[in-house]
Formats: C-alpha cells, structure tokens, sequence
C-alpha cells in the first residue's frame, strides 16, 4: 500500500512517500498562503524522488493547522444561528457566554434556546418546539444565515431530538450546515455546543479547502481517497472532514508524536519537536500521546476536545541568539525568515542555527561567515539549550526514571549526545519529516462520550451498546471493520447520587478501509 | 453596616479559594463564575457581609446546589431557582429573608448563594456551615448546633418547588431532598431552615468568602509573578504541603449512591521513592503513608495542579496527573466534640477517633469591607 502523508506547519509543508512501513521519500518545502499549491509541491516532489506515479498512489493523509488558525485569526468564518434544544434549563448561561469579545461578534448570528432536551435519564425536559424552531430559522434565513449549531441537554444521551430539530431545519433553510452537538464534543453542555458552534462556522472553509485539494491532486492525476488527520492522531475521510473540520484543530503535535513512535518503534517515550521557532515536549503512552487533563480552550474559546499534554517553548533553528554576560537564546524567532535572515546565509541575525553549523554540528549556508563565534561561545551555548531541553523534559516526565526520548523535527541538530534523565536520546532517519510520516501512518477511530442509566438494563448491556456506537462511528470515518478493536474505555459513576447512573466513554481505533 | 461589593477580579479568586476549599468535591466553580459576572454586567451587585455585623435576630436562609456535578454540567441552571425557593419559604414563614449564606464554601456551592442574592439584592453573610466540602446535608455546623430541621425547600431548572414543612430527623431530611433530586432531574438548589444572625455568628464557620478570596488571590499573584502557586496556597492557609507527586492508582466504585475510591501518589522530586494513599468518598477523605494515617476528615486534604495550582476535584483525577497534596487544619468548629460524631472518621464508616494535624485559627475578614455609602 502506497501512502502520502503531508503536514501543513506554518512554515513549512513537510510530505513523506511510504509503502507499507519503508519510507520511500521526503521532502520539505515552504508553506504557501493557499496551502493547496504548496501541498501539490510537496507530493509532486516526493513522488519524483521516488520515482513513483500518482496513480500508483492508495491515499493521501493530510494534516493542516489551515482551520485552527482560521478560529484563532478570525477570518474565513461564518456567522451561526445557535438552536439550544433546553426547555427552562440551561438558560442563565446563555449560548457563547465564555467567548472572548473579539471572536463573539464575528460568529455569534443570534441564538435560539427552545423547548426540547432530556435529562440524564433519558425522560423529556420538555417537547421539541416545533413552531419555535421555524419561526428561528425563518429570522437566520432573512439575514442571510446558512449555518446551524445544534446542542440538545444530554444529546449524549439520547441524540434523537437533534435529530428531528435538523430535519425541521433542513426543511425551512434549505441548503444550510447543520451540525449536531452528539457527533462532535463530550458531555458538558458549554464546551460541546462551542466546539458544535466552531464546527459550523468552519463549514465553508471545509468545504471549499477539501474541494480545493481535491482539484488540486486530480490535477496531479492522484485518484486515490483523501484523508484528514484529526486531533487523537486518527484518519477522518474527507468527506467526513468537510463537515466536521473542527477535528483538525490539534492534530499538528499529534502526527510527529505518531510518526516518531513509527520510526523509534518505540510506544513510551518523550518525543522532542524542536521547528524553526518552537520546541514541543510531549509524551508517548502505548504509542499515542499523552493528553491533557483539561479540555482544549481553541482561539480562547473552552471546548472539550482531548489533546495531547504538550509544553511549547521558544527554542528553535531560528531562535535569536544574543550574546552578553548571561547570553539569551531566543524566545523569539527569525521563523521562515531563517533562509535571509541567519548569519551563515549572509544575514544579520545570529541564529541558533549558526551556533550549530559553526560548532560543526550540521553542515548550512557558509560556516566562513561565522568566524567571530568563539568554540568556546558555541559549547557555552549548545550546553544552555540542552538545559532548557533537559528542565522541560523533566517537568513532562511520569517519574523521575530514565526514558527514552526521541528527536524529531528540523531544528533537532540542536542537539547532540544523551539528554539527562533520559535512558536514550535517539534521532531517527527521516527525523526532519516525523510529522509527516505519522500523517502517512494514521489509523481511523470511532468515539463516544455519553452518560448511561443502568434502570431497566445491565451494565455489561449499557456498556455494550456504547461500545458499539463507536464502532459504528469509527467505520463512518473510514475504519475496516473487520480491523476495529477498543482503545479505552472509561467508567465514571456520577457522585452524590443513589441512583444508578454513570458516565462512559469509549474509543474504537481500526486500520484504513482498502 | 459595613459591606465588601465583589467586582469581577473578586469572583475571579473566590473561584479559585472555593475550589481548593472543596477538597475534591462539592462541584466545579466555573459556571458559578460565569453567572456572577454576567450578573455583575447587567448591573446587579453582590455585597457580602461579616457574621458579627448581622442583626441578632435577622433571618439568614442557606442556599446550595444539590445533586451530581456531572449531570450540572449538562443540566445548568435555569437561573431563577433560588428567587423561586426565597418566594416559596418567604410565603411559608410569613416574613422576609434578610441575607442569604452557603451551606457549604467548598466547590460551586461557594457562589451558588451571590447568584441568587444578586437577583433579589440581598446581601450575602461571609459564613458558612463547613469551612470545606462535605458530601450531606446534615454535615453543617449549624445542623451539629441544632438548627431547625424544617422548613426547607428544593427547586429546579423546570419550575418545580418542594418545601419540606416537618422531617423527623436532619439525616431524615437529608434523605427526602435527595430523593426528590432524583426525580427532578438529579440537579437542584436547596436550602435550609432560617437561622437567626445570632445564630449564624456563634455557630457560622467565619470569613470562609474572605478565605476563598485570599487563597484565590495568592494563587493569581504567583502565576502573574512566575512564582510557585502551590507555595503561595502554602503560605497563606497555614497548611503543610505532604506530597508532590503524580497519580499512579485511582480506583473507584459506588456504594449507596455515594463513589469511594482510592488514590495513590508515588512522589516526585524531593518526595521521589514516597507513595501516598487517599481515601475517597466524594471528597478527600484521610491520607496515609503505609500504614500511618497523616491527615484524616474533618482536616482538609486538598489536591491542586503542581504547576498552576488549580484544584483538582475526584472526578478529574487520572493517571499521571502531577499532583500536590495538601493539608490544612479544619476550622475550630469541626475538631469540637459534639461535632466530630458528625463529621469525624467514625462518621465516615472509620474504626478510629481524629487526630487533629496543625493548628486550627478561624480566617479573618478581607479588608474590603467598607461602610455603605
């Protein structure tokens, strides 16, 4: 099987060829403000370097950071009208009440709290408002809204009122997106309608963006199926992806993470990302990241979206280095300006990529240039970003035994020889492309977060039925079926209450469908 | 009267106190916090007062959220609940309220009482009846000093209100407000009988907002001044930090309605090569390394983030969460006798009496407070 993976940085546009586990070609070239024609670079010239024909291609995976940066720059998002299916509930914290002020306006295109919801139980807060729904719809429509958010109280537990309001939807704005609180966050009203509301105000960006890659990679005579990688590392179809393009947002740290346990063929490690401006520490946990304990706020917005545990800091291959009597390396950055801007390509700026190349350590631009750094200036220096490396890993680390670490990315000539605390410090081949392979390499999931009344049913029973709602999920994003296993599974007993109710969430991962 | 009128930098560390405060349990403070300052913007005030400042015979009503935290973040408030309750014990007792408390400072019931004082404008007595979190009704210090065990009242989201006009016994009550949660959806808002400012000033737990308040803003000075907030919690509980560590065990399970679990934390840093037990039920409830008890209910054990200090609450532990265990003195009204059958370890199901760790001092008022103008 012949697989293209591409990651989309804000710098640059890393592909990588692989057929089966064997890399055939990488390659690394810059970003372009389309994304699309610098994604057609890439796999044009990997797949030239291979000596491979694009129709021998079986999937293109692409990740890109184009829709997270579209919420946190505000642009290329539309206006959404909110319908909360609540009855009296829900109403003292009214839809996006935990926005920031410059976002808010941008999407907000009025909300709609109407009779509708369940409890935890599954039994009726109060019947779906039919004549509400329209009269809301008919208000969006004559302002020239085209894009629904709906979350109904407890959709988790029973989705079917979301269900019927989309159809009344559907039937009085014809045409519009519509998207459903249950097919896209957890349980947690707030942080699930606010990923429902993100979702649907990236509804044209998603289109548009696949349909654009789509010409794009017919043009390149690719005819294979397309895939976005999502924010647990897995595969979504692109059709998939169009509707629910609110899943790319974290997927960036993720596909290194994968791609450097796929190089290692280590599944607990510390992998080490160090680019052109940041470097990101993060945790490898039975060969998928370690995520954070707190929902993911995207653009200021709170949602609840898992996403890896990763610390950021400003170290990188363009880190501005500056020397005095305690010498600073960046946070700041040349960033993609490194071609121009660093010492041993003529510019102005020492870099710690001319730390680097003058101790030896990588061979760029003219180390000629660099005669005014000192050995003794660049020891000093490769030993203080190592530190910085050294304390951040620490902090990252489950106990205070030596692990494995791995580094990935460009700027990983940074750093040479073992890191402290570390049993291993490796730099794998291809170690400049890890993103892209763990691209290339994704698996498909199927998730659900919902809560469960055990009246009526037994545990075994409940627990069953949301298994299989993940598998069923995990096929509709691509998964073979035949190949789906459970990932995790999480039981928690709701607190304070004699009742028998509890909380579950299951996650089904399986390899890509052929 | 002197009054302390909160502003939005203040819900900001009572928030943060009340959460520490909730050892573990008694719910999230976030959408608390964002009903007080949605309040606070459309121009409504929240003015708290000292217990010693209430007339001796004002009637104080306690105010709560009742229920699962997990079925409050899906079922939130309507919003008016504890304007419905107020009408509907008002209606019963024949007179006004004149100021409302919380039963219970620790978690979202720390803010539950401003929100509604803030619609009906009356102020809120800086009290309450824990000085933490305690997973019962009955678990007050003004229920271990004999307050009235009726009239109460319960009401929801969808518009129903209970009043409970006789129940035999406190524990009695406890059990028919819970019931009647159940059916209303497993979330509610509560309160209790009125008590009499009198009564509030000797058997109230003192200046637990100003605690919340102070906690809140060492917290906020340490994050903003790259300092440790962990320390800063330190220093200004008068606690004892008895690990830093990460989760390594968290296991839970449901006894009549209530999850018990165990917690173990295996040392980092200084503290590597230590492991430390915590018992659960709802809250933190006794910590031990190997088989020697340190820290035991009604102490508070509470467990922050190591790096921003955040509490974080039973339901959110997880493996490899990197954790600091902390211990501070409960307030000199739970280590009395009388209240120790309630809220000690045999009351929790222990086969052994309170060792107390540290020493128990009320917190004083903030300096906030200013005569009305």
């Amino acid at each position: 099987m012949l697989r293209i993976g591409v990651d989309v940085g804000g710098t640059n546009t890393d592909a990588a060829l692989l057929r089966g586990t064997e890399v055939l070609a990488t390659v690394k070239s810059s970003t372009t403000a389309d994304v699309t024609s610098g994604v057609s670079a890439a796999i044009r010239t990997v797949l030239a370097e291979a000596g491979v024909s694009a129709g021998a291609v079986n999937g293109v995976m692409i990740g890109t950071t184009h829709f997270l940066n579209a919420i946190v720059e505000g642009r290329h998002l539309e206006k959404v009208g909110i319908l909360r299916l609540c009855g009296a509930a829900t109403r003292s914290l009214p839809p996006m009440i935990d926005w920031p002020d410059t976002l808010r306006p941008i999407v907000d295109g009025g909300a709609a709290l109407v009779g509708g919801g369940v409890n935890y139980d599954g039994s009726e807060i109060a019947p779906l408002d039919d004549v509400a729904i329209r009269a809301a719809c008919r208000d969006w429509r004559a302002r020239g809204i085209s894009a629904v958010a709906i979350c109904s109280v407890f959709a988790l537990v029973d989705p079917k009122m979301e269900n019927d309001a989309a159809e009344i939807v559907a039937e009085e704005m014809p045409g519009a997106a519509i998207s459903l609180s249950h097919r896209v966050g957890r349980t947690g009203l707030l942080p699930r309608e606010n990923a429902t509301i993100l979702n649907a105000s990236l509804h044209t960006l998603g289109r548009d963006t696949v349909g654009a890659f789509r010409a794009a990679f017919a043009a390149l005579g690719l005819t294979c199926p397309l895939y976005l990688t999502q924010n647990d590392g897995t595969l979504m179809a692109a059709e998939f992806a169009e509707r629910y393009p609110v899943f790319t947002i974290a997927s960036g740290p993720t596909n290194s993470m994968r791609g450097a346990a796929f190089l290692t063929g280590l599944s607990d490690a510390a992998v080490i990302d160090i680019g052109g401006t940041t470097t990101d520490i993060g945790m490898l946990v039975a060969g998928f990241p370690r995520t954070r304990s707190e929902g993911a706020e995207i653009g200021g917005v709170p949602t609840n979206f898992r996403v890896p545990d990763v610390y950021s800091f400003g170290l990188g291959g363009g880190s501005i280095v500056r020397p005095g009597s305690s010498s600073t390396i960046g946070p700041d950055s040349v960033g993609f300006r490194l071609p121009e801007k660093a010492l041993c390509f003529g510019g102005d700026t020492l870099t710690a990529t001319d730390i680097a190349v003058s101790a030896g350590l990588v061979d760029l631009g003219e180390r000629d240039r660099l005669s005014r750094i000192t050995p003794e200036f660049a020891q000093q220096m490769l030993a203080q970003m190592k530190a910085s490396i050294e304390t951040v890993l620490d902090r990252m680390k489950p106990s205070a035994d030596p692990i494995p670490a791995i580094l990935v990315g460009g700027g990983s000539v940074l750093v040479e020889g073992l890191l402290e605390g570390t049993s291993v410090s490796l730099k794998p081949d291809h170690f400049g492309s890890a993103n892209a392979i763990g691209a290339a390499i994704a698996q498909v999931s199927g998730e659900v977060d919902s809560v469960v009344s055990l009246e009526g049913t037994t545990r075994e029973r409940a627990l069953e039925s949301i298994v299989a709602e993940a598998r069923a999920r995990a096929v509709e994003a691509g998964a073979d079926a035949e190949t789906t296993t459970l990932a995790e599974i999480e039981e928690t007993p709701l607190a304070y209450l004699p009742g028998n109710a509890v909380r579950v969430a299951a996650k089904v991962i399986g390899e890509l469908r052929a | 009267m002197k009054y302390w009128t909160l502003s939005e930098a203040d819900i900001d560390r009572i928030a943060i106190g009340c959460g520490i405060l909730g050892t573990g349990g008694g719910g999230s403070t976030y959408h608390g916090l964002l009903r007080a300052k949605a309040l606070l913007r459309e121009g409504k005030r929240i003015r708290m007062v000292r217990p010693a400042d209430m007339a001796p015979d004002a009637q104080i009503l306690g105010i709560g959220g009742i229920g699962a935290p997990t079925v409050g973040i899906e079922k939130i408030p309507e919003g008016s609940e504890g304007v419905r309750l107020l009408n509907a014990l008002e209606r019963h007792l024949g007179r006004k309220v004149d100021a409302v408390l919380g039963d219970e400072v620790g978690g979202g019931n720390g803010i539950a009482p401003m929100l509604t004082a803030a619609m009906v404008d009356l102020p809120v007595v800086d009290a309450d009846g824990m000085g933490r979190a305690f997973p019962e009704v009955q678990m007050t210090t003004f229920f271990i000093h004999g307050q009235a065990v009726q009239p109460a009242a319960l009401a929801d989201a969808d518009g129903n209100v209970l009043v409970v006009t006789d129940a035999t016994t406190p524990k009695m009550l406890e059990k028919l407000l819970r019931a009647s949660t159940i059916a209303m959806g497993c979330t509610a808002l509560m309160t209790t009988a009125p008590m009499s400012g009198d009564f509030v000033r000797r058997f109230g737990v003192p200046h637990t907002t100003s605690q919340a308040w102070s906690l809140g803003d060492a917290v906020m000075n340490a994050r903003a001044g790259k300092e440790d907030p962990v320390e800063a919690i330190l220093k200004q509980s008068g606690g004892v930090r008895l690990m830093r560590g990460k989760v390594t065990d968290i296991s839970r399970r449901v006894m009549a309605g209530f999850t018990r679990g165990k917690l173990t934390v295996a040392g980092l840093d200084a503290d590597a090569g230590r492991t430390l037990t915590v018992d659960i039920q709802n809250e933190y409830l006794i910590a031990r390394e190997g088989e020697e008890i340190i820290t035991m209910v009604p102490d508070l054990i509470c467990i922050v983030d190591s790096e921003t200090g955040r509490a974080i609450g039973t339901e959110e532990l997880r493996y490899g969460l990197r954790i600091d265990v902390l211990s501070m003195p409960a307030p000199v009204l739970l280590r009395s006798e009388i209240a120790l059958a309630s809220v000690g370890p045999r009351a929790f199901g222990y086969d052994f009496d309170f060792v107390p760790m540290g020493v128990s001092a009320d917190a004083p008022a903030v300096p906030h407070y200013k005569e009305d103008a």
